[in-house]
């Protein structure tokens, strides 16, 4: 239900300062109308660029800020409509200084390097006559640009003004095919896939590109591109690429599955909340729990409408099946994967990305060794910590003897470990050792049993003496133990008592 | 061989007076190695050898390489002589505590190859680390009917890095994580038997399955295995031999599902899984079309075995003993094999003339034929076989009650191949028999319970089958002394024989019989008229001897047992119930140096004194049978001390009975058992 199609969301590129300086005055601001445009989480890497220099109210408030997008979003999703009527309700809100100027800075820069390409195709006019393909190349580059910075005009001016562009846009033909995404590919512009763009209701943004690639025109592209889909780190490109990634991705998850991919950032996956009050901002784990909480913020929240589970949208019947990728670029649930499996629920993207790309940070405080992401896990786990009897050589312990077989059957040179009580009773096996050699010192009179069972217990109690039962209860000691059997260094005849000799003399 | 002996022996004697000048000198330790190889026949021969002079002696130590001692208390001494042994048998030393095995270990080293401890219980898994630690070349070790022995024991087998054939049947309580152990530390195993090992699931059978690679027998008989881990074994790739008898979690759908068949598997033994059927055999045989070998005796005794085979299989040998065969599954075996040289269908129901008729007439190459208890066979069947097989070496006919002499002639007639005969419990007389001697290359010969015999047919036997080693004569009462000693007379290398109940026998019969140097088992059961005279020329010229049953035969007193104790000295095996035998003779017999298994009930001479010394006498006793009533009158501490040494007591309460009964109303009495 919370869930955001952040997937090909568009941002603003920003450098790390002027975005951080943009979260913290938005988060003062307002929390209750949220600006996609003023966050960029596109990218996993891209996020954790920034990370080193938050400082820890910097985290927390951009987390806060997170917060609140992912309600609105979540707020969306049940009413596609809702969020253009805020906008256009609450304009001066949307409209952000920090962001316009650097927009129009950016837009500035690429007019210039426009400048520059259409320059240079006039001076050296004369080599391209001999070299057309070159001369091509040049023009999509232009073009390429062209295009770049008419899209980030307008949507610059779309935050202002959200109802002109979808008349704009929509209905300019040559536009659309200015942002054909095989530019995008010659261009070498790298960002996400957009995989489903009619749920990337979330903003005025995507609601212009959206209608931009209008479905059908991108979807009957006669040649796929390739996936080239690893975000990149350049700010421009990134944005270049997203509007026709959406179209990108569209086809690319038609032909195998039946359904839709989401995926989910990091941030909001580790989010401990996922339901906001938007008008005080507290979070919540479950959305009865907001509704709960709403009613003290007046009466008009206590009406049994409000109260009441919020009924699934009418449209969301007739989406397909929903799975989930990981944000993770490089994981098996990344949905640019070539394997990709997807994952079922939220709640499964929640466990699938502490279990694989999270720090194990929760130890079990049982044992002290083993550590886990998620709490639910280690709840699990001490429940039966302790209780794990079957043990390999390597010092992992399994509570099924199966597992226990499978692990030594998977790794070479793993052995099951006996019960920690016979080793024991084998520890006094080396002891063995030493009476054999008193055996030697006999000379042969061991015929007798008596003389025998004598010194079997004799060296038992010997052993229990030398070695303490410390020695066994650590794994090296083990190990030791094992060695001692395999050791064939040794000179063999090292072994023979020295009575030995003697003896076969004598005979 | 002796020959040789006997003229070193004299030619020693001759070197003695001359000991500066011995000839043996000059012969170089190569030629006396190349004259030892010959002499492995007899293990008297080396003594004698060895005693040749001490070059001889030193000589003989050397190139022995395997032993069997008999007692465990001289090993010391005697591996301080032989310390080039490779392989060490000791399933005679019935008490080999943690120390012996440590001194032998310390004493072999690394030269050890070969080790056997089927025969002890007393050793723990202390003695095996020891082994494990010094002779790291072992190769071979059972370890067999070690009840007692532990993962722990299994493990100290695992640091034998270089093993590759391990026995451990019966080892009750090795577990999964034992062979564990097992499997990941010996690569090189080729061959292991976890028969009986009752402990032992699927998970360690598998993980044998998935380390050792280079397996090539495995045996899982009567362990608790089910179909998970088949899949597994199928993997291996150089599997030759499985034997999964009586692995009751083995059923239809184990086999049926199984993907692929066993990759080299030869001989495949399903023996007693009484919960497979026919599916399971024509699935097998599908999926495995290397399989040479097949037992599924006892499977299934409701299903018919075969009906319904299609494929064309390579089996050569195939039992199906105790099964339900019909003759239509007779004949699509028949069909669906290329050549089958053995078949087996002892006590199978429903086997007829016509199933025999047809396999062997499609299977002329059959060498083997076990038809024993198919009491629906006939004369037609004799016709079918003898005319088709001329190459048949072994027949085994017991209790096939309506085959008339006419069929025993065709034998005669048609298969001078046959080696081994089994007639036990069928009409064969004299006539039969007569024809029988043309067989001139039987060596097994089983005419039991075949009342109408005598002489007349015996010695037509004696005087044309020279090979006969072995002759069973149990209960055929017509048989008397003149018989017996022209089968001494013309089978010079008998080394079985049974007369029980031949109570027409005498002493003359065992005087004759002495002449068979080969001698080492004889049951005289029941034959009253043989006194000790008799059985101290056995004991006096048989030297071979080691089994001897002599119950009921109340002649024989203490003058025969002084006769074994001063000549048998490789007798084993004893029953002298009923005997005329008192402490003397007991006490004579408890001086023999090997004796393991005595049975001694209802001596009326014997008091508990008498026994009680006896016992603490001999020291290589395994096995020990007595009446219940000498228990109270044995001391327990006397009763730990010889358990202590490896003996098991047996106390029977069997009722005295000197009577015998006639063969005639015992064989009518065990046909009326076998009817109802």
């Amino acid at each position: 239900m919370c869930m955001k199609q952040i997937i090909g969301e568009p941002g603003i590129d920003l450098s790390s300062d002027s975005k951080m300086d943009l979260k913290l005055t938005r988060n003062s601001e307002s929390f209750h109308k949220p600006n996609s445009s003023n966050h960029n989480l596109n990218s996993f890497n891209q996020a954790s660029q920034y990370f080193p220099n938050l400082s820890p109210t910097n985290f927390l408030s951009r987390a806060e800020n997170l917060q609140q997008n992912l309600k609105t979003k979540s707020t969306n999703s049940f009413e596609p409509n809702l969020n253009s009527g805020m906008a256009t309700q609450n304009p001066p809100l949307d409209w952000d200084p920090h962001a316009m100027l650097s927009n129009l800075s950016f837009l500035e820069q690429k007019i210039h390097e426009v400048q520059s390409l259409v320059q240079s195709i006039i001076d050296q006019q004369a080599e391209f006559s001999s070299r057309p393909s070159e001369l091509a190349t040049r023009q999509q580059l232009a073009t390429a640009d062209l295009t770049c910075i008419i899209i980030q005009l307008i949507s610059t001016a779309g935050s202002l003004l959200p109802s002109i562009k979808n008349t704009l846009l929509s209905n300019n033909p040559a536009l659309r095919q200015l942002v054909n995404p095989d530019f995008n590919n010659n261009l070498k512009c790298e960002g996400l896939i957009r995989n489903f763009p009619e749920t990337a209701r979330n903003s005025e943004y995507e609601d212009l590109l959206r209608n931009l690639d209008n479905e059908a025109d991108w979807m009957k592209e006669p040649n796929p591109p390739p996936q080239s889909d690893i975000v990149d780190a350049n700010p421009i490109d990134e944005h270049d690429l997203k509007e026709s990634d959406d179209g990108d991705a569209e086809r690319e998850h038609l032909p195998p599955g039946s359904y839709i991919v989401l995926q989910l950032e990091k941030e909001e996956i580790l989010a401990p909340h996922t339901h906001f009050c938007v008008i005080c901002g507290k979070g919540f784990k479950r959305d009865a729990n907001l509704r709960m909480h709403m009613r003290g913020h007046g009466d008009e929240y206590k009406t049994p409408a409000a109260l009441a589970k919020p009924s699934k949208e009418p449209g969301s019947d007739a989406h397909p099946v929903t799975r989930y990728s990981c944000p993770f670029v490089g994981c098996k649930r990344n949905k640019e994967h070539k394997k990709f499996q997807p994952l079922k629920t939220i709640l499964c993207v929640k466990n699938h990305y502490k279990r694989s790309h999270c720090d194990k940070s929760y130890t079990c405080s049982r044992c002290h060794a083993k550590k886990f992401s998620v709490i639910a896990d280690l709840k699990t786990h001490e429940k039966h910590c302790g209780r794990d009897k079957w043990q390999c050589s390597c010092g992992t312990t399994f509570s099924r003897k199966d597992k226990l077989f499978g692990h030594v059957a998977l790794f070479q040179g793993h052995t099951p470990a006996l019960p920690m009580d016979e080793v024991k009773a084998s520890g006094s096996g080396q002891g063995n050792d030493d009476m054999t050699e008193d055996l030697g010192g006999y000379n042969g009179n061991f015929a007798s049993e008596e003389c025998l069972t004598s010194m079997d217990v004799k060296g038992i109690d010997e052993s229990r003496a030398y070695f303490s039962p410390m020695n066994f209860d650590g794994f090296g000691a083990l190990d030791e133990f094992g060695r001692g059997g395999f050791d064939l260094e040794d000179n063999p005849f090292a072994f023979i008592p020295s009575g030995f000799g003697q003896r076969s003399g004598d005979s | 061989m002796e020959m040789e002996t006997r003229m070193k022996k004299r030619i020693r004697v001759e070197a003695n007076t001359e000991p500066s000048e011995s000839p043996f000198e000059a012969l170089s330790e190569e030629i006396l190695f190349l004259i030892l190889d010959l002499l492995d026949s007899n293990p008297l021969d080396k003594k004698s050898f060895s005693l040749v002079s001490r070059s001889f002696f030193a000589v003989e130590a050397r190139h022995r390489r395997s032993l069997t001692p008999l007692r465990p208390e001289l090993l010391p001494f005697v591996l301080s002589r032989y310390n080039s042994i490779s392989h060490l048998n000791l399933t005679l030393c019935p008490y080999l505590s943690d120390a012996s095995l440590s001194s032998i270990a310390s004493l072999l080293g690394p030269s050890l190859r070969s080790i056997n401890l089927s025969g002890s219980r007393s050793y723990s898994h202390r003695g095996i680390e020891s082994l494990a630690n010094k002779c790291f070349n072992l190769e071979e070790i059972d370890v067999s009917n070690g009840v007692e022995l532990t993962d722990e024991a299994a493990a100290a087998i695992g640091r034998m890095s270089k093993v590759e054939r391990v026995r451990m049947g019966r080892c009750k309580k090795v577990t999964d994580l034992g062979i564990g152990c097992i499997a990941v530390c010996c690569p090189n195993l080729k061959l292991l038997c976890l028969k009986g090992c009752v402990g032992v699931t699927d998970l360690g059978v598998a993980l044998i399955a998935v380390k050792c690679r280079k397996l090539r027998s495995l045996d899982v008989s009567f362990t608790m295995i089910t179909k998970k881990c088949l899949p597994a074994i199928a993997q291996l790739p150089n599997l030759e031999d499985l034997c999964m008898t009586g692995c009751l979690g083995i059923n239809d759908k184990a086999l049926v599902t199984l993907k692929q068949g066993f990759k080299s598997l030869q001989a495949l033994d399903m023996s007693n899984c009484q919960n497979i059927s026919q599916a399971s055999v024509s699935s097998i045989l599908q999926k495995n079309p290397s399989l040479h070998h097949l037992n599924l005796s006892y499977c299934s005794p409701v299903n018919s075995m075969l009906s319904g085979l299609h494929g064309v299989f390579k089996l050569n040998s195939i039992k199906l003993d105790g099964c339900h065969v019909s003759t239509d599954g007779l004949k699509s075996l028949a069909n669906s094999c290329i050549s089958l040289k053995e078949l087996s269908l002892s006590k199978c129901s429903g086997v007829t003339d016509e199933g025999i008729s047809v396999i062997v007439a499609k299977h002329k190459d059959l060498v083997k034929l076990d038809a024993t208890c198919c009491r629906y066979i006939t004369d037609l069947s004799l016709a079918a076989i003898t005319s088709s097989c001329a190459s048949l070496v072994s027949l085994s006919m017991e209790s096939c009650t309506k085959v008339t002499w006419e069929g025993f002639r065709l034998i005669g007639r048609h298969c001078p191949k046959l080696e081994e005969l089994n007639l036990t419990d069928t009409d064969l007389d004299d006539e039969g028999l007569t024809s029988l001697s043309q067989c001139q290359n039987l060596t097994s010969l089983k005419i039991g319970i075949c009342l109408k015999i005598t002489d007349e047919g015996l010695i037509q036997i004696g005087r044309s089958c020279p090979h006969l080693q072995e002759l069973d004569l149990y209960r055929s009462i017509g048989i008397t002394d003149k018989g017996v000693s022209e089968i001494a007379r013309g089978c010079s290398n008998l080394e079985t024989i049974c007369m029980s109940y031949c109570t027409s026998i005498s002493d003359e019969s065992l005087k004759c019989l002495s002449n068979c140097a080969r001698l080492n088992t004889l049951e005289i059961r029941g034959c009253s008229l043989v006194s000790s005279v008799g059985i101290s020329a056995i004991a006096a010229r048989c030297c071979n001897l080691s089994k001897l049953d002599i119950k009921k035969c109340y002649e024989i007193n203490d003058a025969a047992m002084l006769s074994f104790a001063r000549f048998s000295h490789n007798l084993r095996q004893i029953n002298l119930s009923y005997c005329s035998v008192t402490d003397v003779g007991v006490s004579a017999l408890a001086s023999i140096s090997c004796l393991q298994v005595v049975t001694m009930l209802h001596l009326s001479g014997m008091s508990a004194d008498g026994l009680a010394a006896a016992l603490l006498m001999c020291g290589s006793l395994m096995k020990v049978k007595l009446h219940v009533s000498f228990k109270p009158f044995i001391s327990p501490v006397l009763i730990n001390r010889v358990e202590s040494r490896g003996c098991m007591f047996q106390w029977l309460n069997k009722p005295f009975q000197v009577q015998l009964e006639s063969s005639e109303v015992w064989k009518q009495q065990s046909h009326d058992i076998f009817v109802e």
